[in-house]
């Protein structure tokens, strides 16, 4: 094939199919979580427009693109304008790594360290919030975007050493190479719960998201960060958050949830097996793919839900205490595991004893960091009943 | 039982008001017995004794007044430590012509004391601040609303008018027609710097003060916080209130005593009912009357509904602040019910206006009990399942276990009633200390609790439901009793309408009530009931026409309130905006 369609027309295409389905996927998303959120809280949730207030979707941009864009009089304009801006952009690239389905169709680009990659794009984000905070001169506006810029940096750690234990089990950055080693071995959930574990809870974190939306916690801080953004510069706040957490839900399940496949120690809808039933068969990885994204996007979603929120110096204890320590003590274990315990040959099958033994702590380490965060107080208060008190 | 019937056949023979009677309270023998006992035991030569009152009152000099009030408060076998109220009446033919009246309480004895000290128009009186903290706030609402100065207050300010008001808004001369614009040029003036108190306080980082409110999502109503802080930690902070102040009290003034009515619901506008009985009772105690037992005993249900709506308001929205969403759906869904009961007796919802001077404006739905029984069986629900969301959820606890904690002697010397002074496990409760419509007749339990902070605040809220609904089932399976909603009294409850057309006694009635209104006897007469968040009092004063001489609301959010900032120092943002909501600060009836 001609280089120039190989390289840049062909990527370009399907980045652009891309593009369109992740941002009808971003408008769905508030849509359903609005529903959803609804029917968690004995609500209806929006239902006017159009059915089942489907249209909601169309509706929500003609309104951000019609109203009035505010720039408060003492904005600092530059870095106001490009508040918003800054984190959509790396939002956007993110999407040309992450392979959809079995590559190379249904994965924009192809390349050994998208891993790296994408953690270091997403990682910028965070400026964006941090400028439009303080560009917009509002007390609230900063101390939102002074919260995220140093709930973003504690998350970032366990964030990054939470994937560690994955590389070493996999042994590549390459997220289709992690896919396809998860397939023939098992979900990299089992082995690696902890980092699973810490990974989806600083994904929570990364993305402002209840119980870690300090930064735009609206009872506090009236909206943070976005306090003075409207119309179409709030929008694409939004749509960063909402961009960012369908990239997370993305790597979670790549790295964790075995991708677009759907097998076990190579049984099961492998890649070759998809790849195997033609372009039918990438649909269905694509699909696979999607519904294990849309399950995250969802828990999502009831954790919103569900939580209050943590105050800024529990947020903290959380990360620097329990987070990060675990992380590496999970990688001390798995470097142990993958250095001692190779997979033995028992009878002529492949056990992998080093997983099981991953698993097994793991699972205990979960359930007893879960206990420990989660006991009940010893000293709670009680109420107490005084049934004559006016003679006390 | 339909309310045409409310006038008997037989012709009233009671006395007519001749309107320039004086009160004379039910139970004066009392009171005068144990004011004189009082005496006694003080032997204070600037105290007098005042008989014929509601309440032992005595007539203080001006210039022993924090005398008093310090041996009041420290005398081992009184112990009046509780500054209920303070305020003030302007009498201006009197060569003295303000009183300023202090009202305490005595946990120990579980009575009340009234002091009055006259005051002349230049002269100005010694603040009590020393002796009790609470009084910080009431004397800066008497400077503001009389101009009676106190000496040696720290802090005497303007709180309900603002900056740029002239005059004394409930000083008689004052015209009611008069309005003050405070334009944005005065607040540039006037906007209190806070910072100068704090400047001495050690801090690591820059000092940064920071509004919130008068508009911020996290104060319902509205409120306005100034906060100094270091970081995120609050060093120093003071509130300033007065942004929804309707001249309750100086409308009052001007309407008829039914008229009042309405004004009342906006006090605490989460339950209105219970601000209706709490003015209603003390106009009927002026008066000498009661309301029939069916009208009692609606009152006492509904006072009771509203109470399970006023602390559903405030748990859910306390835990919205707190970014625990679904809560508050959950908890407005009894919320909603309980207002469809109140519109099914009276049309409206929040402000149902539903009581009468006598009653009940008209008789309640047949349904009315089977209604009443449906949500005591639906509300328990909604309450267990918010509990078992947030009650042993690890992120809740560590937002609210300790946070704007209050000593139990803290909150008694500001003056706490309600569920934010039982939470400090002090055990007060109006309903149980001066039982009113019949509560002592019911079987329910006082929660406190432990700690004074967020938590406690929250389980004692949470229990109160519970016992709520107690008294609640009580009362239905007690029924209501036969009978009118409305005394049977022509100088008080209109006739019927087709009376008024068929003779010409109502038809003067009627004419006489409409035209003239209710007139009291000439008195004082104070009142308390329990409201959602405490005591709430109220103060009539008539000189027999047809509008209140004077009427005084205590409202339970004033007092509170008046700690927040002492509270809050130390914590930071989320902790204020936690303990915030768990005062249930209602701005309607903080800035009345």
């Amino acid at each position: 094939m001609n280089p120039w369609m190989l390289y840049l027309v062909w990527p370009l295409i399907k980045f652009l199919i891309a593009f369109v389905i992740v941002q009808v996927i971003v408008a769905a998303m508030n849509w359903i979580e609005r529903r959803v959120l609804g029917l968690i809280q004995a609500r209806l949730g929006p239902n006017r427009v159009g059915p089942w207030g489907l249209l909601q979707i169309v509706a929500d941009p003609i309104k951000f693109l019609l109203k009035e864009d505010i720039v408060p009089s003492s904005a600092e304009k530059i870095a106001y304008f490009l508040g918003p801006m800054l984190p959509l952009v790396p939002a956007f690239i993110v999407f040309c790594l992450i392979p959809f389905g079995p590559p190379p169709t249904f994965a924009v680009t192809h390349t050994n360290v998208g891993l790296l990659l994408i953690l270091a794009l997403t990682s910028t984000g965070v400026y964006g919030i941090i400028l439009g905070g303080w560009a917009s001169n509002n007390k609230y506006s900063l101390m939102g975007g002074l919260r995220s810029a140093a709930q973003m940096v504690s998350y970032e750690v366990p964030f990054g050493l939470s994937i560690v234990g994955v590389l070493m089990l996999c042994g590549s950055l390459d997220l289709v190479h992690i896919i396809n080693y998860q397939a023939h071995h098992v979900w990299n959930v089992f082995p690696q719960l902890i980092a699973a574990f810490i990974f989806f809870v600083s994904m929570n974190a990364e993305n402002n998201r209840t119980p870690f939306d300090l930064p735009e916690a609206e009872s506090e801080l009236v909206a943070g960060y976005h306090t003075e953004y409207s119309a179409m510069k709030f929008a694409f706040f939004m749509l960063a958050e909402y961009s960012a957490m369908l990239v997370n839900c993305c790597l979670m399940v790549s790295l964790f949830l075995g991708g677009w496949t759907l097998a076990i120690g190579g049984y099961g809808l492998t890649t070759a097996t998809l790849k195997s039933m033609g372009f039918m068969g990438g649909l269905l990885g694509t699909v696979i793919f999607v519904v294990k994204v849309m399950t995250f996007m969802m828990i999502y979603i009831w954790f919103r839900a569900t939580f209050p929120r943590f105050r800024f110096d529990q947020l903290m204890d959380l990360g620097w205490k329990w987070m990060i320590p675990l992380a590496l003590i999970n990688i001390f274990v798995t470097g142990i595991v993958v250095l001692a315990a190779p997979e033995m040959i028992i009878n002529g099958s492949v056990v992998p004893v080093g997983e099981t033994i991953l698993a097994v702590a793991g699972a205990a380490t979960v359930a007893l960091t879960l206990f420990l965060i989660m006991k009940p107080r010893a000293h709670a208060p009680k109420v107490i009943h005084a049934s004559r008190v006016s003679e006390a | 039982m339909s309310t045409l019937t409310k006038f008997s056949a037989i012709p009233y023979t009671g006395p007519a008001p001749t309107n320039r009677n004086p009160y004379i309270p039910s139970d004066v023998a009392v009171h005068d017995a144990r004011g004189a006992a009082l005496a006694e035991k003080l032997q204070h030569a600037a105290m007098q004794q005042e008989t014929g009152q509601d309440l032992p009152t005595f007539i203080v000099e001006k210039s022993a007044i924090v005398n008093v009030l310090t041996v009041l408060r420290d005398h081992p076998e009184l112990r009046f430590t509780m500054p209920l109220d303070c305020w003030g009446v302007d009498y201006p033919r009197r060569e003295k012509r303000f009183d300023v009246l202090y009202q305490l309480y005595s946990l120990q004895n579980n009575e009340r004391v009234r002091l009055k000290v006259m005051v002349g128009e230049d002269e100005s009186i010694d603040s009590g601040i020393n002796v009790f903290k609470g009084l910080d706030w009431f004397e800066r609402e008497v400077w503001d609303m009389f101009g009676i100065r106190f000496d040696g207050h720290p802090n005497l300010r303007r709180i309900l008018t603002h900056e740029a008001f002239q005059g004394h808004p409930l000083r008689k001369d004052y015209d009611p027609a008069q309005r003050w614009l405070l334009t944005e040029k005065d607040v540039a003036q006037l906007t209190p710097v806070i910072d100068d108190r704090f400047k001495d306080v050690d801090t690591d980082f820059e000092r940064v003060t920071l509004n919130l409110g008068p508009s911020h999502p996290a104060t319902h109503g509205t409120l306005r916080i100034v906060v100094t802080l270091d970081g995120e930690t609050i060093i120093g902070a003071d509130q300033e209130i007065g942004y929804l102040h309707r001249c309750f009290e100086k409308m009052s003034e001007t309407h008829t005593y039914q008229q009042v009515i309405p004004f009342t619901d906006r006090l605490n506008y989460c339950s209105a009912i219970i601000n209706n009985v709490g003015y209603c009772l003390t106009v009927e105690k002026l008066l000498g009357i009661e309301a029939p037992a069916r009208a009692q005993h609606v009152r006492l249900m509904l006072s009771e509904f509203m109470r399970i709506a006023d602390h559903l308001v405030c748990i859910g929205t306390n835990l919205v602040d707190m970014g625990a969403l679904t809560n508050f759906w959950y908890l407005f869904q009894p919320r909603e019910e309980i207002y469809g009961l109140i519109e099914a007796c009276c049309g409206a919802r929040l402000l149902p206006s539903y009581l009468r001077i006598g009653g009940l404006a008209v008789d309640v739905p047949t349904d009315f009990l089977q209604n009443a029984q449906r949500l005591v069986d639906m509300i328990p629900k909604y309450i267990d399942d918010v509990e078992k969301l947030v009650d042993r959820n690890k992120v809740f606890l560590d937002r609210v276990v300790g946070v704007a904690p209050i000593s139990p002697e803290d909150a008694i010397a500001y003056g706490f009633t309600g569920p934010c002074l039982r939470a400090c496990g002090v055990p007060f409760d109006v309903r149980k200390s001066n039982p009113y419509i019949g509560y002592e007749t019911y079987d329910f339990d006082v929660p406190i609790a432990e700690g004074g902070d967020t938590y406690a605040r929250y389980l004692v809220r949470m229990e109160e439901m519970r016992q709520s609904l107690r008294i609640l089932q009580q009362a239905i399976d007690r029924g209501l009793p036969e009978g009118p909603v409305m005394v049977d009294n022509p100088y008080v409850a209109l006739p019927p309408k087709e009376k008024v057309y068929n003779e010409m006694e109502s038809l003067i009635y009627h004419f006489k009530l409409i035209m003239h209104g209710i007139q009291p006897p000439v008195g004082e007469a104070y009142f308390q009931v329990e409201g959602g968040n405490g005591e709430l009092g109220f103060h009539v004063v008539s000189d027999g026409t047809k509008n209140p001489y004077r009427v005084r609301v205590r409202p339970p959010c004033f007092a509170i309130y008046q700690a927040f900032g002492k509270m809050i120092t130390g914590q930071t943002i989320p902790d204020a905006v936690a303990a915030l909501g768990s005062l249930n600060i209602i701005a309607g009836e903080l800035d009345h």
